[in-house]
């Protein structure tokens, strides 16, 4: 199973670089440093049923992504996972696409439970799912990704004072740490101190996954969370990422953040990912 | 006279709490949702009740309206409760994404709306949240006159699919609804018929509008007074029906004039029948402390002013 889910990340890049090269928009950075994120979530550790999809997603674990921007990378994975033809992918950001520059239920694309984009609403959404799956007496998880500069708007600490203060054990966010965001490091914009300090001091348990970009240890790490759900405390994990991950002269740099590489530079990427699950048709 | 009696003062929220209480025994699938204004919003009996269906939020309303959002994945059916102020003004990006984009089936209820909140003044004194709502795709806006209307179309948005503002009031005013009336979304109701004058009236201002009736038939003129507690979506064939046979509106509502109900059938009747008009409505302007009939007489939307008005606009 590992051998084969390994083959996974080069292709899910290859996805996202040719995607956001075809429109010339979209948010490659992101996208690839949460790669293996999505790859280990998507094919090994989710209970979900792609298809048929249904949005109440009773028994099933619920995904939430609040930074929405990272939009290819989350679509590259609903398709390769089942929730759409791959061939879709070619649609992303065009006109009359169900997928949209930011994720949305308006236009019924499977897979998506609620609209992001605007930042840091995604955790008030999960944790009303979650209440929603303790109701009904579902033990299944609900799991987040944030970014960490979206960690700069309010709504997200409302969010976390209430999962802390209510005891919501069944939900796992995810802190995509990558130190970046669209002005410049997270350092030089608004020094975020210590994220999982912030997070224990609202009552969650927090787990650290050193280098989201091996894929054995954000496996490792969501693994843990889990481990940890049902225990009277959510679950926050802090995960270190690249932005850019995967491509030299994309990585670690605030530079790609919203940017879509030129010809060249696609070409460039490309030759460094190998195509293994074979690219979608444009 | 109209026909109308008072059947005593009551507030418009009761009608809520009661009508909340009541989905509570009748629908599982009901949850509310509360930021720390239980008591105002008078959900105690639904929150005592059914505790486990009662999410207390604490104030912080964004994280409230993103849970209500949450709770419709799973089929569960969310009440939020807060002031009309918090309830839209301060979440409003939280209700265009996570609620109205979204596609969500979460209803937000809003009490202590307007001018007649009274001595809070003009922070709590919202006068734009029917514009802010009526503006998103998908969303219902209704605004009850009374503690029967507002109980009754509290039952009937859970019955609906799709986000729905409901927003009422603070203080006790007449509740001359009959309590058997079923409430019709989208439907407006003709209190009085008249062939002078349409008065096109919704939430607390209906009163004043049957009040201003007594006295304009005192000096012979028949106004057909309407209660249009939906604005969005406008009960339009109705507002027609009724121009065709008066040719002359007045709106009154507890509301700035940009974004309101008169807005609405301005819009409506620019489209379908221009006719002379005059609006009874807040000019641009912010409240301020007061009792709520002081503040109504100040602002220029109590039944002397609707007479004026259709004073006015007979003259037109």
């Amino acid at each position: 199973m590992n051998n084969s889910i390994e083959l996974i990340p080069s292709q899910i890049r290859r996805d996202i670089l040719r995607m956001v090269h075809a429109v010339q928009s979209g948010h490659p950075g992101g996208s690839m440093g949460c790669t293996e994120f999505f790859v280990a979530l998507y094919f090994k550790l989710l209970n979900h049923s792609p298809e048929p999809f249904n949005m109440d997603g009773k028994n099933e674990d619920l995904f939430f992504l609040s930074n929405g921007h990272i939009s290819p990378v989350f679509y590259s994975v609903l398709a390769r996972s089942g929730y759409f033809p791959v061939e879709e992918l070619n649609t992303f950001r065009k006109i009359d696409s169900r997928l949209q520059g930011h994720p949305t239920t308006h236009e019924g694309l499977p897979g998506i439970r609620v609209a992001s984009g605007s930042l840091g609403q995604g955790l008030s959404v999960a944790i009303g799912a979650a209440e929603a799956k303790r109701l009904s007496g579902d033990k299944n998880l609900v799991f987040t990704l944030h970014g960490d500069g979206e960690l700069q708007e309010g709504q997200v600490w409302e969010a976390a004072l209430y999962a802390g203060s209510k005891n919501i054990d069944n939900i796992i966010a995810t802190i995509d740490a990558n130190g970046q965001q669209i002005d410049g490091s997270t350092e030089e914009v608004m020094a975020m101190g210590d994220i999982g300090s912030k997070f224990e001091a609202f009552g969650w348990q927090v787990i650290q996954i050193t280098d989201g970009n091996d894929l054995s240890k954000v496996i490792d790490g969501l693994t843990s969370g889990i481990k940890h759900s049902g225990k009277g405390k959510p679950i926050c994990i802090v995960m270190k990422t690249e932005m850019g991950a995967g491509v030299d002269f994309m990585s670690g740099t605030h530079k790609w953040h919203g940017i879509a590489p030129n010809d060249e530079q696609l070409e460039n990427a490309l030759s460094q990912l190998p195509e293994t699950l074979g690219d979608y048709p444009l | 006279m109209h026909s109308y009696i008072n059947s005593g003062h009551k507030d418009t929220r009761s009608g809520f709490g009661s009508g909340l209480y009541h989905l509570g025994k009748i629908n599982p699938k009901v949850v509310a949702l509360c930021a720390d204004l239980t008591g105002s919003l008078k959900m105690n009996a639904f929150a005592d009740e059914f505790p486990e269906r009662f999410f207390q939020t604490g104030i912080a309303e964004a994280n409230m309206i993103g849970m209500a959002a949450g709770l419709t994945i799973g089929g569960r059916i969310p009440f939020t409760g807060t002031f009309a102020n918090f309830s839209t003004g301060r979440v409003y990006d939280q209700i265009r994404q996570s609620i109205a984009y979204s596609g969500k089936n979460v209803k937000i209820c809003a009490s202590h709306a307007g001018l007649t909140l009274g001595e809070d003044g003009a922070t709590h004194q919202i006068l734009e949240d029917i514009g802010l709502m009526k503006m998103l795709p998908g969303m219902t806006v209704i605004s009850t006159c009374d503690y029967n209307e507002t109980k009754a179309a509290t039952i009937a948005i859970s019955n609906h699919s799709g986000p729905v503002y409901l927003r009422f009031g603070r203080p006790k005013v007449p509740n001359f609804t009959s309590p058997e009336k079923p409430f019709l979304i989208g439907k407006a109701d003709i209190l009085t018929e008249g062939d002078d004058v349409t008065i096109i009236a919704n939430g607390h201002l209906v009163w004043e509008a049957l009040q201003a009736y007594n006295s304009l038939e005192e000096i012979g003129i028949r106004a057909e007074v309407i209660n249009f507690s939906t604005i969005k979506p406008l009960d339009i064939k109705t507002l027609l029906k009724s121009v065709k046979k008066t040719g002359r509106v007045v709106t009154a509502e507890e509301h700035q004039r940009n974004g309101g109900l008169g807005d609405s059938i301005s819009q409506a009747l620019s489209l379908n029948n221009p006719c002379p008009m005059e609006m009874v409505a807040v000019n641009d302007s912010f409240g301020e402390s007061g009792k709520p009939d002081q503040l109504l007489k100040k602002y220029g939307l109590d039944a002397k002013n609707i007479i004026s008005a259709v004073q006015r606009v007979l003259k037109r």
